[in-house]
């Protein structure tokens, strides 16, 4: 049972680096438009040659 | 004409040297678009960011400051076939933006905090049963409460926040048994922890908490999403005034940025976008957007003007006034606060459910400690079962039973183009057993129209339409209009006061006042059957003609009035209007129950007589003068061309020339409300399971965690049914 000494502390951080990220993606604006990200996710790349940065 | 428009009051800084702008876009519905904008505006030089929001119809534009006009984003955008408006988040939708983030920031902390709750909560569940040593499982539940305290202390705020509010108020509202709950559950579970018991109850605490998150949350995005898309209305109007900005000097600005004091110009054919007097000019208006009245009335120096009054003949200047001085607008403004403050009495179907359940719990709880006692079990094993109770009651289902239904409704009803604007539209929409309509804009279109083209030769309405190309005037304007003309005339002239005239293939052609055609005769006999319409005369050669321009009523709203009849709800017409006028559209539309000339008190005092005698009433209307009766009806709507006043009272806002939307309104408030009841229902009925295991002292944390999401599933799973739409 020493091993709960690991994995314990390992599992909650992992939960709490889960948290931050959610709090992170929350903080920059990504679920402001949830139709419009679902639709992102499949459209097609932009040709690399069409303009420098993908938007 | 777009690119007249003064960008400066939208443009923000964005750091950097970077200008930000925001534009609402009309037409934007699918991935496709997305792409071709975005894609489209990034090729512009010096572009930094060009990113749509599908969600709301916007596009956030930012660019290096100087470099480009931001005409050129609205002409470029109208080249794809995207009309663009500037906009301005108003304070109302920041705010509701805000809170919306804040409950998802809340329930994302719950959430996190109860799945990591939960890999400590089952091996105890197992453990109880097979071999777990009672240091281990101490352990564990000292690990849960390290979790579970702070992300409660934290995500739990808006019930603690709201039930001490209520409790200050002498009142209780669903919050005060939801905090009870949560902090009982909590302190209970810390003492057994304490105390080496074999139970904690930290995971059924802070999953109560995510659940309600939910619920808070859904209604709150409900509320924000309409708030967004009446901000995009507004902006879409893209209302500009042409303001002074010396004596002799013009300048076309957004009406958002006319301070009172200012003096603006208006023209024949402008709708006036502000509230104020005239100080130069005499014109005949058209005031029926704000007081019903479809027939002209005539301004001079020192006449009070509103926002929505359309300007018909001469041009006028006015002074933009703060909402003070007219005698109008100052009562309309008194009843108003009137209206609003009985409304605000209206107790939700939640506030109700709550009401009675509260006591009913508490109650419980209580009865079951003392059944305990007496039966002689210990003090401490009484007090435990009596507050898992408590927990397994914690109205969990309760919370997301309205919400859920609501956020769903709402969705359908946006599809049939209706908006809402308050969270409880929709259970006093379904209640609603008698419609009143307004007339002029609500039964009839705010257009003008052409009633007599069936009298007419085609090519004669052609030509009279691209004559009427060169006026501005707003009679004149509607046969352009109804002709489809696209390619004014060339060498025309204009008349002041009286008409358009010219030269077209060698004969003489006019359009204007029946005078200045000659065609007296002909105007007199249509307005002899037609005492509403307005008349303009054509005359090309010796062919004359007369066109008969008045509102005409929205094309479905005969087959409305029917199906409303049918569905058992009676429907009256209350207008501003004079009696001729509102008679042919009742006779028409096949109401027997009309009232004309109404004044705004006399429209309130309507709705309270039918209120003593105890109907309740959906208000249909959208002038100014119909504003204190929404406010003061049970429910109300307005037509998406409603003055601002009329818009921001009523529960809800419906889109386009029909009126079909207040039929689909009420069909689908009807469903939701059914939905919300059996949602309350199913609430009770898994109260009436699971209150007597609890009662018997035989829930464990395992039951109260199964039981809450199954609960709060199945009310789900419910809500989703108000999704199927109605065939309106």
């Amino acid at each position: 049972m020493e091993v709960l000494i690991i994995l314990v502390p390992l599992a909650l951080s992992l939960g709490f680096v889960g948290l931050l990220g959610f709090l992170w993606s929350l903080k920059s604006g990504q679920y402001d438009d949830l139709d419009g990200a679902a639709w992102r996710a499949i459209a097609d790349d932009e040709p690399a040659s069409d303009h420098g940065r993908s938007k | 004409m777009q690119a007249e428009i003064d960008f400066s009051h939208y443009l923000k800084s964005a750091g950097s040297g970077l200008i930000h702008l925001d534009l609402a876009v009309e037409g934007i519905n699918c991935a496709g678009c997305m792409a071709k904008i975005e894609r489209n505006l990034s090729t512009i030089p010096d572009v930094t960011s060009a990113r749509v929001n599908l969600t709301d119809s916007r596009l956030a534009l930012e660019w290096k400051a100087g470099a480009v006009d931001p005409a050129l984003f609205v002409n470029r955008l109208a080249e794809l076939g995207y009309k663009a408006y500037p906009f301005e988040r108003d304070d109302a939708e920041t705010l509701e933006a805000q809170r919306a983030q804040g409950l998802l920031r809340r329930l994302g902390v719950a959430a996190f905090a109860a799945m990591n709750v939960m890999m400590l909560s089952i091996p105890v569940w197992s453990g109880n049963v097979s071999d777990m040593l009672p240091e281990q499982r101490d352990f564990f539940h000292w690990l849960s409460a390290l979790i579970v305290l702070p992300a409660a202390a934290y995500s739990a705020q808006p019930f603690f926040s709201s039930a001490l509010s209520a409790l200050r108020a002498r009142g209780v509202n669903m919050d005060v048994p939801i905090s009870i709950g949560i902090v009982l559950a909590l302190a209970t579970s810390v003492i057994e922890t304490v105390n080496h018991a074999e139970h904690a109850y930290f995971d059924a605490a802070i999953m109560l908490i995510a659940f309600l998150l939910a619920g808070r949350y859904l209604d709150q995005n409900m509320r924000r999403r309409t708030r967004a898309f009446a901000g995009n209305l507004a902006a879409l109007k893209s209302e500009t005034a042409t303001k002074f900005i010396s004596p002799t000097e013009i300048r076309t600005v957004p009406a958002a940025a006319i301070q009172p004091g200012d003096i603006v110009l208006l023209r024949p054919g402008e709708r006036c976008a502000v509230d104020g007097n005239v100080i130069e000019g005499r014109s005949e208006v058209d005031q029926s957007l704000i007081t019903g009245e479809t027939l002209p009335a005539t301004v001079t120096p020192g006449s009070a003007v509103f926002a929505g009054t359309l300007v018909r003949s001469g041009t006028l200047r006015v002074r933009a006034s703060a909402a003070s001085g007219g005698t109008l607008l100052d009562e309309i403004s008194r009843l108003l606060d009137h209206a609003l403050q009985a409304r605000s009495r209206y107790l939700r179907l939640a506030e109700r459910a709550s009401r009675l359940y509260a006591p009913v719990v508490h109650a419980t709880a209580f009865l079951t400690m003392l059944g305990w006692l007496a039966c002689g079990a210990s003090f401490h094993d009484s007090i435990v079962t009596a507050i898992a109770v408590l927990i397994i009651t914690c109205p969990c289902a309760l919370g997301l039973a309205i919400p859920a239904v609501q956020t769903v409704a709402s969705g359908a009803l946006f599809g049939s183009g209706v908006l809402l604007n308050a969270g409880d539209a929709i259970e006093r929409t379904a209640e609603i057993d008698r419609v009143i309509f307004d007339k002029t804009g609500t039964l009839t279109l705010p257009e003008l129209d052409v009633a007599n083209l069936a009298d007419i030769p085609g090519e004669v309405v052609g030509l009279a339409g691209r004559l009427a190309l060169s006026s501005r005037h707003p009679v004149a304007a509607a046969v352009a209009r109804k002709a489809g003309a696209a390619s004014p005339l060339p060498n025309i002239q204009e008349e002041p006061g009286q008409g358009v005239y010219g030269l077209h293939e060698g004969s003489p052609i006019r359009l204007g006042r029946p005078s200045f055609c000659g065609a007296d005769d002909l105007a007199n006999e249509i307005l002899c059957r037609d005492p509403e319409a307005s008349v303009v005369a054509f005359r090309y050669g010796e062919f004359k003609y007369v066109f008969a321009v008045r509102q005409r009523l929205r094309a479905d709203a005969a087959d409305v009035v029917a199906e409303l009849a049918r569905m058992g709800i009676a429907v009256e017409i209350v207008s501003g209007d004079r009696e001729p006028a509102v008679r042919v559209a009742a006779e028409q539309l096949g109401v027997h129950e009309w009232r004309a000339g109404v004044s705004p008190v006399d429209k309130i005092a309507r709705i309270e007589e039918l209120a003593r005698q105890g109907c309740k009433v959906l208000m249909v209307g959208d002038g100014l003068n119909d504003a204190p009766a929404l406010a003061a009806a049970h429910a109300s709507m307005s037509p998406v061309t409603a003055t601002h006043m009329s818009q921001a009272v009523a529960d809800a806002v419906f889109l386009g020339e029909r009126i079909a939307p207040v039929l689909a309104a009420v069909k689908v408030s009807r469903k939701a409300l059914r939905l919300m009841r059996q949602n309350l229902w199913l609430a009770v009925v898994y109260n009436v399971l699971a209150v007597p295991i609890a009662i018997a002292g035989l829930v464990t944390p395992l039951i109260a965690a199964a039981a809450m999401s199954g609960s709060s599933i199945i009310v789900m799973l419910n809500a989703l049914r108000a999704r199927a739409r109605e065939a309106v």
